[in-house]
């Protein structure tokens, strides 16, 4: 089974203060440290692990600068065959545009199954994955948590509310996108990620994907970010862990239940 | 111009909460809009519908066929893409759902419409549309508009985002419409349900839940919490993170993928408040937080706030509670 993987390098932003930037329209990313995606990394996992039942090719795809490569590197590490950077230059992106961007660049190649994750820890948009499949003709579904090649179908657990998930069978080619949880991602070396350095990879301007102004024209626009008011919120209560311990106990006593 | 149309998601033979949250916020934008409110509902039968949801909007259009059950994805984007297009609202509402996700950008693809996802406020300036989006988690907030809405715009709501009116005002007629003759085989199937909630435990029904997040650290460490909450009498329950690594059965799991529990006291540990999880708890009575992080997003919304490493604070409560 021939995979496309679609990866995107991100702000690590846990237990960090976000600062806006200057221009009040997004926030200083420069001084953080960044990481895979935490989705993308479930769905590069789980191409390798079908590659390694079945058989195939693993293509890494990612649209960025060239920081990024260190995603397909790891990519190329866990198990990728080649990579794929589609370098945007000065172009603005959102979702539309890097769905087209990437959907020119791999439509030529022939694969049975293009996998994303939900969604990007920075924008939280989930839309790249099911746009790409639609402009690429192929069946798709979303928030998938199970894989199971089945007679030329794909069984797919799909994740529903309230521990619901719902079972569908998926024509082939198609495209899915992957929700944490799916697999364990394996661990990647620094050694691994250097020995990975000589693989390939390919890097095409945006420009010359054949691609209209109109398609590389972002549909939407950011005109403020704001941090979140620190308003209300918990009564903190402080003193060492034992004073702690007994405010907590007294206040659970209060509400009713039996310790 | 100014026409409304929600995308109403049920299943199992009622309609979603989500759903009636977006139409009573739709209501209200109608209104600024001077539009008419259009709910689209496609089942295999819409025998669920009562008279009381037509109240939700000016007009109900109903497509029945076995083509459109549990959400056939072929069948409802090629039905509400030429409904759109034949209509052409100014604004097109969804839930922000597993289901949602899959139908927002696919039909911004269809209908070259401009889309903007998982909204938790949507604003009128003038006859512009604008969303408001958390970006990082829930760490920033932005105000999103569309370059080009002229002729209308998609948006996906994060569920909770609006409650829902208790008295409807409009009187919709019913309008049923047969489904396109030539709608195309699907490119999936429907096969089951499956409940991924049934365990040997039931955090639903607990009245104190000791709760785990990230913030445990590792899979070893757990049985230290398990230890606490077996003092307490609470059952040991978590947040997401903690399945995703596969340290304790998804039917621990609080949240919207988990469960929605409603304890008298519920204790997070080690747990930072992603809004799926927060979603999850709206129903307990007092919730108690333990987290290094002193701005940590759970600190919003709980009612007391503990700012220490968590196995500090959970030696201490077994110490105190063995005097």
């Amino acid at each position: 089974m021939d995979i496309v993987v679609c990866v995107k390098r991100v702000p690590f932003t846990q237990e960090v203060d976000l600062e806006v930037a200057k221009s009040g329209k997004s926030v200083v990313t420069d001084s953080l440290a960044h990481v895979i995606n935490d989705w993308d990394g479930y769905a590069v996992e789980e191409a390798i692990l079908l590659k390694e039942r079945l058989g195939g090719v693993v293509i890494a795809v990612t649209v960025g600068s060239e920081d990024d490569e260190e995603v397909l590197r790891r990519a190329l590490a866990m198990g990728a065959d080649r990579a794929i950077r589609i370098d945007p230059g000065e172009s603005s992106l959102d979702g539309s545009v890097v769905a087209k961007a990437i959907a020119a660049a791999i439509k030529g190649f022939s694969f049975d199954l293009v996998l994303t994750g939900v969604q990007a820890d920075d924008d939280n948009q989930a839309v790249v994955g099911i746009m790409l499949a639609e402009i690429l003709g192929l069946s798709h579904a979303a928030v998938v948590r199970g894989i199971e090649p089945k007679d030329g179908e794909l069984k797919v657990r799909i994740e529903l509310e309230g521990g619901i998930d719902e079972i569908r069978m998926v024509n082939l080619p198609a495209l899915l996108t992957i929700q944490s949880g799916i697999n364990e991602p394996r661990y990647v070396s620094v050694m691994g990620i250097r020995k990975a350095a000589k693989k390939e990879i390919t890097v095409t301007g945006i420009k010359d994907l054949g691609l209209s102004d109109a398609d590389l024209s972002p549909a939407t626009e950011i005109e403020e970010v704001y941090l979140p008011p620190e308003t209300g919120g918990a009564e903190m209560l402080s003193g060492d862990p034992s004073k702690l311990a007994q405010a907590v106990i007294e206040i659970m006593r209060r509400k009713g239940v039996a310790l | 111009m100014g026409d409304i149309l929600v995308f109403v998601e049920h299943r199992s033979g009622s309609i979603r909460e989500v759903s009636l949250q977006i139409l009573s916020k739709a209501d209200e934008l109608a209104r600024g809009l001077s539009g008419r409110l259009t709910a689209v509902v496609l089942a295999a039968k819409a025998d669920f519908l009562s008279s009381d949801f037509s109240g939700r909007a000016d007009r109900v259009i109903v497509l029945e066929d076995e083509r459109l059950s549990d959400f056939d994805f072929t069948g409802t984007a090629a039905v509400i893409s030429k409904i759109i297009k034949d209509e052409r609202p100014s604004l097109v509402l969804m839930g922000h759902t597993p289901w949602g996700m899959d139908l927002g950008p696919a039909l911004s693809v269809r209908t070259g419409l401009p889309l903007a996802t998982d909204c938790v406020g949507v604003s009128l300036d003038g006859k512009k549309i604008k969303a408001l989006r958390q970006l990082y988690g829930g760490k920033l907030f932005a105000r999103v508009s569309f370059k080009d809405d002229s002729r209308g715009c998609l948006l996906t709501v994060r569920p909770g985002s609006f409650p829902i009116d208790a008295s409807p005002g409009r009187q919709g007629d019913l309008v049923r419409i047969d489904v396109p003759k030539d709608l195309s085989a699907s490119s999936s199937r429907f096969v089951e349900y499956v409940d991924t909630g049934a365990g040997e435990i039931d955090i639903t029904q607990a009245e104190l839940l000791v709760s785990i997040g990230r913030g445990v650290g590792e899979k070893e460490r757990i049985e230290e919490i398990r230890e606490l909450a077996g003092l307490m009498g609470g059952v040991l329950s978590c947040s997401r993170p903690v399945v995703d690594r596969g340290w304790l059965p998804k039917y621990h799991q609080v949240g919207t993928s988990g469960k929605s529990v409603k304890p008298k006291v519920y204790l997070a540990l080690g747990i930072s408040g992603a809004f799926q999880h927060i979603a999850g708890i709206a129903g307990a009575g007092t919730v108690i937080a333990v987290n290094k992080d002193k701005k940590a997003p759970i600190f919003r919304v709980a009612d007391y706030g503990v700012v220490e490493d968590l196995f500090a604070f959970s030696d201490a409560l077994k110490e105190e509670l063995g005097k």
